[in-house]
């Protein structure tokens, strides 16, 4: 057969010859590793454009008053910067790009199960985008309400809501392909020996995620349509004027968003629960608790929406549940962070970038995570609920959680995607800047919720000056440390030394093949024995 | 679609694909459960308005409509034996017979609607405004579900016009009958999600 031929000549994925030459080689390519890449980069340059709009909100407050902009376009940049980072990056993020990449690899199997329906879902990707961007560029400006989109004000306001909202739910139109792409590949493509126990841990988190992203995203479809119904038919779902119920509406809409945000970060950590033994040079500790807990996390995750409407109008029973199971999920995801410590324990580590950003993932993950439980607790709630406190535990546990595992699971497998290393050094430098800018950024944020300064606004009285300050100034950091990376990423793709096969020593199948790999990742599917961190 | 680096190899996997077409059909309930929700609160919110609002349907249309859709259910199962029997003719009839009885469906709902429209009951109408906010929910659920629902039937019947296309040119046999399979499961949703919205919209009054 003429394909075993271009295999056994080891020509990587990105030169094999295909019937389109240029950007169509890429677009119109089934290739789950050309679609993880086109991924990548098309979520980098929203991720960009997201943290260039912080930037300018953090310019905002640098001073009480307005400073370079209106109480109008500061409220459509935060909704805007809210739309992007979630819809746009964090949400496909991991699963989309490193488990389009990695996923099959790890398994031991040559592409997904659905290859066109896996680009198809890229392009429902693009195109949900440019729905909903194509807001920005039509008379009435940027929707205003938040990335929430809260009823009633969400179908009053005259701004354009409706790509926004209709962008949200194609874009969810793609989640849900990539989730079912991912069940059945994991269910049905596995290596010949690779029980569900001999899987690594970044597939298992994909597992959980995929299943949330399938049972989750309609529900917060049906609500995207509801609100495209109540503005063009005034239909009145969630008009008070008309017997609808707005609380409803924060139902329906938390029912996916909190699960969301666990379809954030289970990959994030999977591709942490990677890294670590690799660069301990150690099993990991405690394989099966850390998939029992992946999945304890998707399945209770699910009944913890409430806490985002303590203060919202429920029924005091209501309350003390919604309080009480969001204490419960937080002990899996302690469990994890206690697996991936005890791994660390006694271990001979391997100090590199990728370490470095998974060690103060830990950090930033167990602040973000403590502070969630702040603010799960009632009493605390009210006081916080809506203040730059939430602004700063989300940053923590999304952007730090999820932004920390990216970057490291980038610098992780840099070699194997492009065949080529990044300067080591340069990324370190590149991580310190990112990371000390980061906490210079968001734990000021932490103090000034706790002194009472709300979110959303554009203003605020003098006595939050001060931490404002060094909020915005650490944003400044922490984009001149963002700049080092990309900049020295993008050279080490250039030009860097090509790379081993296993740079870094990692057992998982990835580091078996070719880097980069070859089309058919595998010459030979590989028949697995072992567990996937064998050390021994 | 012609893709240009693609993995030669052709990887087929039917038992893979069913899976998928499961999952899938189990977002679409997902994303009409929510819906049902939503009917389930305002209706306990309105439970007079509601009572007298479904009133205004005709039960006799509804159940003309629920046959049609079980006896096309049923054809389209016949047509997936059909053709493992490898009768193309049997398939091209009973597959024919569904679109025929997905488009009786519409044209019904069509007559429906353009009755309810007559009357003046459709969202943000000033008729249902002035019966109260029950109507005019119970109303808005009516149009939005039964429209989505439509939609439903408007996608189910490409699909089989699809399927027909491809038995018709031979490209779709009695070896490779998973996208047939899959337009019968897609269509059984369809149907099933009508026998949800039937009692709740016009027998419950
Ligand atoms: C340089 C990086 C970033 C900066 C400077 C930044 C800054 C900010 C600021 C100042 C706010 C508005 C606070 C308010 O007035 O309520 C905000 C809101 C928000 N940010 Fe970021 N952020 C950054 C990165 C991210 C990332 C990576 C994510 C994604 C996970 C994210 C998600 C959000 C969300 C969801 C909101 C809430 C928007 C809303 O209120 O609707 N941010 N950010
Ligand atoms: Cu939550």
């Amino acid at each position: 057969m003429a394909q075993e031929e271009v295999t056994q000549s080891h020509v990587s994925f990105r030169d094999v010859k295909g019937k389109y030459t240029g950007l169509f080689a890429w677009i119109f390519s089934t290739d789950h590793k050309r679609v993880g890449l086109l991924y990548l980069y098309s979520i980098i340059t929203f991720f960009l454009t997201g943290v260039v709009l912080g930037i300018f909100m953090k310019l905002e407050l640098m001073a009480p008053g307005r400073t370079v902009m209106d109480a109008a376009t500061y409220n459509a940049i935060f909704t805007l910067h809210g739309v992007i980072m979630i819809f746009l990056v964090v949400v496909p993020g991991l699963p989309a790009i490193f488990g389009n990449f990695m996923l099959p690899i790890m398994i031991g199997a040559k592409d997904v199960a659905f290859p066109k329906l896996n680009l198809l879902s890229w392009w429902v990707y693009a195109l949900g985008a440019i729905v909903a961007l194509s807001s920005l560029f039509m008379a009435g400006g940027p929707p205003d309400t938040g990335w929430t989109f809260y009823a009633p004000y969400s179908f009053k306001t005259n701004t354009n809501m409706l790509p926004a909202v209709i962008g949200a739910f194609i874009l969810g139109f793609s989640s849900i392909l990539t989730g079912i792409n991912f069940i059945v590949t994991i269910h049905r493509m596995r290596a010949p020996g690779m029980t569900w126990f001999k899987m690594p841990l970044f597939p298992w988190t994909l597992y959980g995620t995929a299943w949330i992203q399938i049972l989750a995203t309609p529900i917060v479809g049906i609500t995207l349509l509801m609100i495209v119904g109540e503005r063009i038919l005034n239909i009145g779902f969630f008009d008070p004027a008309l017997g609808g119920d707005p609380i409803l509406y924060q139902h329906l809409f938390w029912i996916y968003s909190h699960p969301a945000v666990y379809i954030m970060i289970l990959p994030a950590m999977g591709a942490i629960s990677e890294i670590i033994p690799t660069f301990a040079n150690k099993t990991i500790f405690g394989y099966k608790a850390i998939v029992i807990s992946t999945l304890a996390i998707a399945f209770v995750g699910y009944f913890v929406w409430g806490h985002h409407m303590f203060t919202a109008g429920m029924s005091g029973t209501a309350l003390y549940v919604f309080s009480l199971l969001t204490f419960l999920v937080a002990i899996p995801s302690a469990i994890k962070v206690f697996n991936w410590v005890s791994t660390l324990h006694k271990a001979s580590i391997q100090l590199e970038p990728p370490f470095f950003w998974a060690a103060s993932f830990l950090f930033v993950f167990m602040v973000g995570g403590l502070s969630g439980l702040a603010l799960g607790a009632l009493a605390t709630n009210v006081h916080l609920h809506d203040t730059a406190f939430v602004v700063a535990h989300f940053h923590y546990i999304v952007f730090g959680g999820v932004g920390f595992a990216f970057m490291g699971a980038i610098h992780y497998w840099f070699p194997k995607m492009w065949g080529r290393m990044y300067n080591t050094r340069v990324a370190t430098v590149g991580w310190m800047a990112f990371f000390t800018g980061f906490c210079f950024l968001y734990t000021p944020m932490f103090l000034l919720g706790i002194q009472g300064m709300p979110r959303r606004y554009y203003d605020y009285v003098d006595r939050f000056h001060g931490l404002n300050v060094v909020s915005t100034v650490g944003s400044w950091v922490l984009f001149i440390g963002l700049a080092i990376i990309i900049i020295n990423l993008v050279r080490g793709a250039r030009k860097g030394p090509i790379a081993p096969k296993d740079p870094w020593g990692g057992k998982t199948l990835e580091w078996t093949i070719d880097s980069p790999p070859t089309l058919e990742n595998f010459e030979e599917i590989p028949v697995i024995t072992k567990g996937p961190y064998d050390y021994s | 679609m012609d893709t240009s680096v693609t993995i030669e190899h052709v990887h087929r996997d039917d038992e893979g694909s069913k899976l998928g077409m499961w999952l899938f059909i189990f977002t679409e309930l997902l994303l009409f459960a929510g819906l049902f929700i939503v009917y389930g609160v305002y209706r306990y919110l309105n439970p007079e308005a509601f009572h007298l609002a479904a009133q205004q349907l005709s039960v006799t249309v509804g159940t003309i409509n629920t046959v049609i859709l079980l006896i096309s259910s049923a054809t389209i199962a016949m047509a997936s034996s059909a053709i493992r029997l490898k009768n193309k003719a049997l398939t091209l009839i009973l597959l024919a017979t569904t679109i025929i009885m997905a488009v009786i469906f519409m044209v019904n709902k069509y007559f429906e609607w353009s009755a309810k429209l007559e009357h003046g009951f459709f969202p943000s109408s000033d008729i249902l405004h002035k019966l109260g906010n029950g109507d005019t929910l119970f109303f808005g659920l009516y149009f939005f579900m039964t429209g989505l629902h439509a939609l439903h039937i408007v996608v189910g019947m490409v699909l089989i016009s699809i399927v027909i296309i491809r038995v018709n040119k031979n490209s779709l046999t009695h070896e490779n009958p998973v996208l047939l399979d899959n337009s019968g499961l897609y269509w059984h949703l369809v149907d099933i999600i009508w026998i949800f919205l039937f009692p709740l919209l016009y027998l419950i009054t």
